[in-house]
């Protein structure tokens, strides 16, 4: 696989904005988006004429089957007064959002567009869960992979035994990634679970007494997480705390042509290494316990970038489980294969640790509409490299960023660099 | 049998003859496992079937709890799970299949590297067979 140099053009992020996650039965995917559009536009310092956007390119998986809409980005378009623009569906499942804005930096590095519009958006909750369970499943291979019975959690939890049966990790190493995703999306009034683990357990308690039930007690967070009650198994060793939840949201970008980032504000974010690659469905993956397109995603990105695995300070990763974000962080060079669930364990990726992972809570306390999280992982970074994350924010500079998001089984991964100068 | 497409239609009516087909490049010999039309490895698009073998380990694991619908149908469901995981065939290919001869109730009691054996199951789909791929532990 040939790796790309550097870009031809410079791409800077000038605005980055989101919906709230969480379920929104009465909202449509074009009404989610619009309310990302204006959030966007809110983000933006200097404001902006929405006539200076000259394309859309929008992140959706499936609103076919989730909402009965196909062709969905000229109805976003038109959503957002942006008719008759050049508007674009990017679909590559989980990676959609990602692939969205590889199109957009493509676009603008070879000179064609000077200030393009990214979305991401899905709207989920209208279906029950088994029929959730069966739409995302057609993010696999259909024929050769999820026939045998596989669910999605599933294909994860299958890598999460090759990963345990290798390393030696237990299934409880991956509630730490759980605790660690709930105390940051506390701290994220956007989250879907904008609330702790502790929060959680009370909530559960006084929902038990208001129905004259017996109250359930736990020790503690662990205690909790180990109540097959609480948090019963979805695929071993998945329980459903390691999955993230189905999610209505939507999150849009703008990015310009780095030589007129400060047309629109003083502290743009550069984005300065993009990487992407494609696998086959897991049976034929090389290595059951990571994910080789995530390897060489990262790989592409860092050489176009011209900057190491150990310059990144930040990171939002794709974390559709537990075991996936443990995966990604090796994957990504930060830590050795294998290592991983002892970093988490050792609290290295927490908010106030040396490398911090999804600040944002993450797909699984943030929630993960999926068209939307790839971009969703972006207004974080924005937020974190800005210093405008409030509660949450990361101290010290940020200089280096990135973002990673995995479609699929695998299938595709979307590597991207961001640079605070 | 050398004249069928390599398509999932042939891959489908040779598992309802409880055959696991792959196709070897007549060219390079690589084996591929889905069928494929061209070699992936030197792209040449001169395939032929070839039989896999019928034993194998197993790679990886889960017991499903929260199945896909056409499980649920079958019967299974949070009190009644499956298990599907990843085969490693002896020619060093890996396939995903239904997990037979084990307690999907207790996963952690299912070992990594256990020798298995093919067994195509047959699924009754609206009156038609649907033949559906799997391995037994040994």
């Amino acid at each position: 696989m040939r790796i790309a140099g550097p870009l031809s053009r410079g791409v800077a992020l000038v605005g980055a904005g989101m919906s709230p996650f969480g379920v929104f039965r009465q909202k449509t995917n074009r009404d989610l988006f619009a309310e990302a559009y204006l959030d966007m536009g809110r983000s933006i310092d200097r404001g902006f004429d929405p006539a200076e956007i000259e394309t859309l390119y929008v992140g959706n998986f499936s609103s076919d089957r989730f909402e009965g809409q196909g062709h969905l980005a000229p109805i976003l378009a038109d959503a957002v007064g942006l008719v008759p623009l050049p508007a674009t569906r990017v679909e590559d499942a989980c990676a959609s959002g990602g692939a969205a804005i590889r199109q957009a930096v493509m676009a603008i590095a070879s000179g064609m567009h000077d200030v393009v519009l990214v979305g991401g958006v899905e709207q989920m909750t209208r279906l029950t869960t088994l029929q959730v369970t069966d739409v995302l499943s057609t993010a696999g291979d259909m024929l050769y992979e999820m026939g045998s019975g596989f669910t999605f959690p599933g294909i994860f939890a299958a890598m999460a035994t090759a990963y345990m049966h290798r390393y030696g990790m237990k299934p409880e190493h991956l509630f730490q990634v759980a605790l660690k995703s709930h105390a940051n999306g506390a701290l994220n009034p956007k989250a879907q679970f904008n609330l702790s683990l502790r929060d959680w357990m009370a909530a559960r308690a006084a929902a038990a007494r208001q129905k004259d039930l017996p109250a359930p007690t736990w020790n503690d967070e662990l205690d909790f997480l180990r109540d097959e009650t609480a948090n019963p198994t979805i695929a071993w060793p998945l329980r459903l705390f390691d999955c993230a939840p189905i999610t209505d949201g939507a999150a849009c970008l703008l990015l310009v042509t780095a030589g007129r980032a400060r047309e629109f504000t003083d502290d743009p974010i550069y984005i300065i290494g993009s990487g992407q690659a494609s696998d086959h469905a897991l049976a034929g993956h090389a290595d059951l316990a990571g994910l080789r397109a995530a390897r060489l995603a990262a790989q592409s990105a860092y050489q176009m970038a011209g900057v190491a695995a150990s310059d990144i300070r930040l990171a939002e990763v794709h974390d559709c489980f537990t075991i996936a974000e443990i995966i990604a962080t090796e994957d990504l060079g930060f830590f050795p294969p294998g290592s991983g669930y002892r970093m988490v364990e050792d609290g290295v990726t927490n908010r106030d640790g040396p490398r911090p992972v999804n600040t944002s809570g993450g797909l699984k306390a943030k929630g993960h509409p999926v068209g939307a999280s790839g971009i969703a992982q972006v207004v974080e970074i924005w937020e974190q490299m800005r210093g405008e994350a409030g509660e949450r924010q990361v101290r010290g500079d940020l200089p280096l960023a990135l973002t990673h998001n995995v479609g699929g089984t695998g299938g595709t991964c979307v590597v991207h660099i961001y640079e605070r100068r | 049998m050398q004249n069928l497409p390599f398509t999932y239609a042939s891959f489908a009516t040779f598992l309802a003859q409880k055959k696991l087909m792959g196709a070897r490049c007549q060219a390079c010999g690589t084996l591929s496992l889905p069928p494929r039309a061209i070699c992936p490895n030197c792209h040449a698009d001169r395939m032929e079937w070839v039989e896999m073998p019928e034993r194998g380990t197993l790679a990886a694991f889960t017991s499903i709890y929260v199945g896909q619908s056409a499980l649920l149908a079958e019967g299974y469901d949070r009190s009644n799970p499956y298990c599907a995981g990843i085969v490693e065939l002896e020619n060093g290919l890996r396939v995903s299949a239904r997990i037979l001869g084990v307690d999907p109730r207790n996963p952690a009691g299912i070992r990594i590297g256990s020798p298995m054996i093919l067994e195509i199951l047959d699924r009754k789909v609206e009156g038609d067979s649907l033949p559906i791929l799997a391995f037994r532990v040994l």
